[in-house]
Parts: structure tokens; sequence; C-alpha cells
């Protein structure tokens, strides 16, 4: 982050600083911020306008200029909107669907990146390459057919077709992440498995005492983006779930939308709730996102 | 090497490769036979040939789609990728509160895709959505926004621009990466910062520009939840989305055997634009490691 900044502060005590040069400089400062500003106002805005209307009456929601501030503080949109339908088993579907998937991915994508990073066998090399072709797929092509073949093992309506596939590395776009935990298993020193093996271990016990307890920021990583986007998921619940007591947070907002398309006040305190857990999240493991989205743009 | 390790070797990766053969291979191959069928739900594929791709040709609401989804990609692409890359820009400067200011833009990021697309069906509300209330108060004219077929397709872009945290994440971990010493040389050399810029920090942001114009097609060009609970491809068609169509010809209509037709069209497509990219891409995209890779 610093290299930009570092040349000019070199260059500016080599030409001594005079008062005619550091002006111009402050000026820039000064404009930097008024651009991140300028930038972080659109941002934030639709934020501010969820919040303050899930806190309104209706009264004062439809009238012109719009007020900002809400008065009285109606907080009883939240009670009534998440009452209005059952969204607290909504949550709990959410949630089971996502644990899930986050146990079946890592456990399936790190055995795999381990196999693919640390052991030797024949074809391993044609083997992960095939497999990263998935990636590039649009899922787009594959739904149909997904759909008949959990049809006809009658698994509509079920949470198998939501969560079985995590179970096999993910499947599809999921083997991204065998390719970034291998990608950091390849760092770890392949002495540690040596001297494993030669006090006798399997590879089992090297992939579970040596390998994964040093990976543990990358499988922070997958488990965060695994959870973010089982929790965000609306295609799949919207294909395979029928029977609204087995509805995901996203699945009841879409239908509470379509029930109550015009009372803003309830939609508002319904989207807020769905979406302060990730927020909530995101602030407690604010380090790994970053960390995370940046393995995924820069491992390319 | 040692026999154990070949046994273990497939073992471990065995969840990963049946998982690709019953989600990924198994599934496009079947996609294609499907797409040569006629096949309602409930009753019997039979076999039709190219009958659906032929049909394709002759579909108003296929190159309907086509066009809106490829209006949406070419608007929404560019636009994302210069938002974010200018604001990884600022944030690359010494500014106070990095992770504050990367916070504020990476926020929308987060939001669940439906609740995102409530919010906005709120914000483009067009008697008390807060862009009109803001035009209004500016004395500026208002739109329909997501009502009017002419806006539609520009209201879903500026709604996807909101979300380019991601790209400006990605951008920013791109510009921390430009070794130092290039922008000595140029500083050395009399430059100043337009020169910095084009000469160093451009050419060196090559890969990850490249990197986040493919992502972000192929990502744009599938896009679905706006389509289904925002417009529901409306109005007059006019955001009928690639995959919303597919979508509700395969689960609306049951057309399962033209659906999946259109969807192997929809991975041709992906495909000849994803290689293009690339080839085009030995023109512009800059690779100092080439040699080391």
């Amino acid at each position: 982050m610093t290299a930009l900044a570092t040349p000019e502060k070199t260059r500016a005590r080599g030409v001594a600083p005079t008062a005619g040069l550091r002006r111009p400089r402050r000026y820039g400062r000064a404009l930097l911020y008024v651009a991140l500003l300028l930038g972080a106002i659109p941002t934030i805005l639709p934020f501010v306008w969820l919040v303050r209307s899930a806190l309104m009456t209706d009264t004062q929601m439809f009238v012109a200029p719009p007020e900002w501030i809400p008065d009285p503080f109606q907080w009883s949109n939240f009670g009534e909107a998440l009452t209005a339908q059952p969204f607290g088993l909504y949550l709990l579907n959410t949630v089971i669907i996502a644990v899930v998937c986050v146990i079946g991915t890592v456990f399936t994508c790190s055995v795999a990146a381990f196999s693919f990073a640390r052991l030797r066998w024949k074809g391993r090399n044609v083997v992960f390459a095939l497999l990263l072709t998935g990636v590039m797929l649009p899922y787009a092509v594959t739904i149909i057919p997904t759909f008949v073949m959990w049809q006809e093992l009658g698994a509509i309506d079920t949470f198998v077709p939501l969560t079985v596939p995590a179970w096999f590395a993910g499947a599809g776009g999921g083997v991204f992440n065998v390719f970034l935990l291998r990608q950091f298993f390849l760092t770890i020193p392949f002495e540690l498995d040596e001297a494993a093996y030669i006090d006798g271990a399997s590879p089992w016990r090297v992939y579970w005492t040596v390998v994964m307890p040093l990976s543990r920021p990358a499988i922070v990583v997958v488990t965060i983006f695994t959870f973010i986007g089982t929790w965000n998921d609306f295609l799949g619940p919207l294909l395979y779930l029928q029977d609204e007591s087995k509805y995901t947070l996203s699945l009841g907002l879409a239908s509470f939308q379509s029930v109550f398309i015009t009372q803003w006040g309830y939609l508002m305190a319904a989207s807020a709730a769905v979406i302060a857990p990730i927020v909530a999240l995101f602030f407690f493991l604010q380090r790994y996102f970053i960390e995370g989205v940046t393995l995924t743009g820069i491992k390319n | 090497m040692r026999r154990f390790e070949a046994r273990w070797g497939v073992l471990m990766a065995l969840p990963a490769i049946l998982g690709f053969v019953i989600f990924t291979v198994g599934p496009m191959i079947a996609s294609f036979f499907f797409s040569l069928t006629d096949w309602q739900v409930g009753g019997q594929p039979s076999f039709v040939g190219l009958d659906n791709y032929t049909a394709l040709a002759d579909d108003a609401l296929f190159w309907k789609s086509l066009s809106a989804t490829t209006y949406y990609t070419l608007g929404a692409v560019p636009l994302t990728l210069l938002v974010s890359f200018a604001v990884a820009m600022l944030l690359n400067q010494k500014v106070r509160g990095l992770a504050l200011w990367r916070t504020i833009f990476y926020l929308p990021t987060l939001v669940p895709a439906i609740a995102n697309v409530v919010l906005w069906i709120w914000i483009f509300n067009p008697d008390f959505g807060l862009l009109n209330s803001l035009l209004r108060q500016a004395g500026l004219p208002t739109s329909q926004w997501v009502y009017s077929e002419e806006m539609a397709v520009p209201s879903l872009i500026i709604m996807s621009t909101w979300g380019f945290g991601n790209t400006m994440v990605i951008f920013l971990a791109g510009l921390q990466g430009v070794p130092r010493h290039l922008y000595e040389a140029v500083s050395i050399d009399g430059g100043g910062p337009w020169r910095r810029f084009w000469h160093v920090t451009l050419p060196m942001m090559t890969p990850t520009i490249f990197y986040n114009l493919v992502v972000g097609v192929v990502g744009t060009f599938q896009v679905f939840t706006q389509a289904y609970v925002m417009t529901e491809g409306g109005p007059n068609q006019a955001t009928l989305f690639y995959v919303y169509y597919i979508f509700r010809k395969a689960f609306t209509e049951s057309e399962m055997g033209y659906a999946s037709a259109l969807a192997w069209v929809l991975f041709m497509i992906i495909m000849v634009v994803t290689f293009l990219m690339f080839r085009n891409a030995r023109r512009w995209v800059y690779y100092e490691m080439a040699g080391a890779r």
C-alpha cells in the first residue's frame, strides 16, 4: 500500500521541502479523501435507506421530500415481519444446511487437496487438471439433469440435493476450494511428512496431525466462503424445496416479498434481519475475508 | 515410490473425482442428450435430432434473451471494473483508516442476492424510492427505473455495480504487489504520477484486470435472481436474461429438451467468449513471470 507514497517522499526530501512544494501535496491529500467520500456515500446510502425504512411507519415513509430519521422508531416492524412468517424456522434450516455443507466441503476438499499436493500416484496431475475444468463450467448446463436425477431418487423437497454435493468436494464450482487448499498445502515443508512416515505414520495421520493444523488460515477461508455461498444461495432452495417448513432464509424472504409486496417497513425489516448475521460475521472475521478474496484473485 | 502412497492418494481424491463424474461430467453429457429430445416433464422423451437447435434460430425470445444478457454484461462488467479499479487506486495511496474504508466498500457484496433485490425494488420505487426522492429534491428529472423498458437493464447494471467490493479487493491486492523499484525508476527519470500510472501501474496490473474481466463476464452472463424476483423478465421482456429464460422453459413450461438445448448453447457461447478473451489477452496482458510459471 506504500508503494506509491514512498518514492514521492524520498523525492520530496531530496528537493528540500519548501512551502510551495508542500501545499499542492496537502491539497492532493484532501482531494484524495474527498474522492473517497464521494465513493463511500453512494455505497453506504442504500444501507441507510434500508435501516431508516425498516424503522418507519408507512405514513412517514410516504412523504415527499423524504425524511431520514424515523419518528417514532417503529421497532415493531421487526417483530411483526419476523413473526408473519416463521423466520426462526428458516434460520434454523439455513444454519443446518450451511453447517452440513461447510463440514462436507472442508473435509472432502482438504482430503483431495492433500492427495493432489503431497501424495504421488499415477495420473494425479491429469486428474487434477480435469477437475479444474469444472470451475469454468456454467452452472446452467448441469441444473436440469441434476434436477431430474434428484427427482428420480425421490429427493425433492429434502435437504439432500442441497447438502450431498458438498460431500463430494463441493462438486462443480466447489472444486476451486481444492485448488486453493492445494496451493496452500504446497507451501508446507515436505520434510515434515517424511519424518512422520519414517515414524510409521499413515498418510491419513500426516494429513490430520501435520498438514491440517498448519493450514488453519486456508481452512478458515474455505469455511467462510462456503458458509456465505450456502447462506446466500437462492436457486438451489428454489428448485428443491417446496414445503414452507423447509424454506431457507433466502427462499423465505422471497416468499415474504411476494406476500407483503408493498409493505415496505416489513420488507426492509425482514431484509435487514437476513443481512445482519452475515455482516456481523464479517466484522468478526474481517481479516480472513479480505485474505480469502485476495487469495482467489492472486492465485490465478 | 511407496505403494501405500498411491492407494491412499486415490482413496483421498475419490470424493472429488466421484463428485466431478456425478455432478459435472454426467449431467453435462445427459444435458446434451436431453437437448436432442422433445421432453415434457411427466412424459417420455422422444428423439428429435437437432430440431431444438434449429427451433432456437426462429425463437424471438431466445434472441431477445441473448441481446438482453449481452447488453447487461457489456454494461455491468466494464463499469464494475472501472469503479473498482478507481477506488482501489485511491485506497492504494497512503490512506488513513484503510480497514474502515475497505470495509465500507466491501459491505454491499455481503448482502444476500435476494435481500439485495428486495432492497433495490424499494430504492427504484418511482414514487417514494431513494433514487427518485433524491433526484426530485435536486430538481432533476426522475425515472421509472426497472419499471420502464428502456431503463430496466441500466437499472440492474447500477444495482450490480453497487457490489464492486470483491473486484476492488482483488485489484487492491494486485496494486500492493507492484514492485516499488519500478516506481522509483520512473521518478528518477523525472516521471510524474501520470507516467507512473501509465508505464508501471497499468501494465503491471493487466493480469489482474484480465482475471477480473474473465470472472466478471462469465458471472454476469449467468445473472438470474434479479430477473426472477425483481422483474420477471419484464417489462416487455427487456430483462429476459438467458439463465432466467432457461429456468422458465425448464421449470415453468417444463420443456426439458428445449431448455437443455438453450443451456448447451449458453455453454458454447461462454466457451467461445472465454477462448477469444484468452487469445486476445496475448496482445495486452503483461506477464512478467511468464518464464517462471
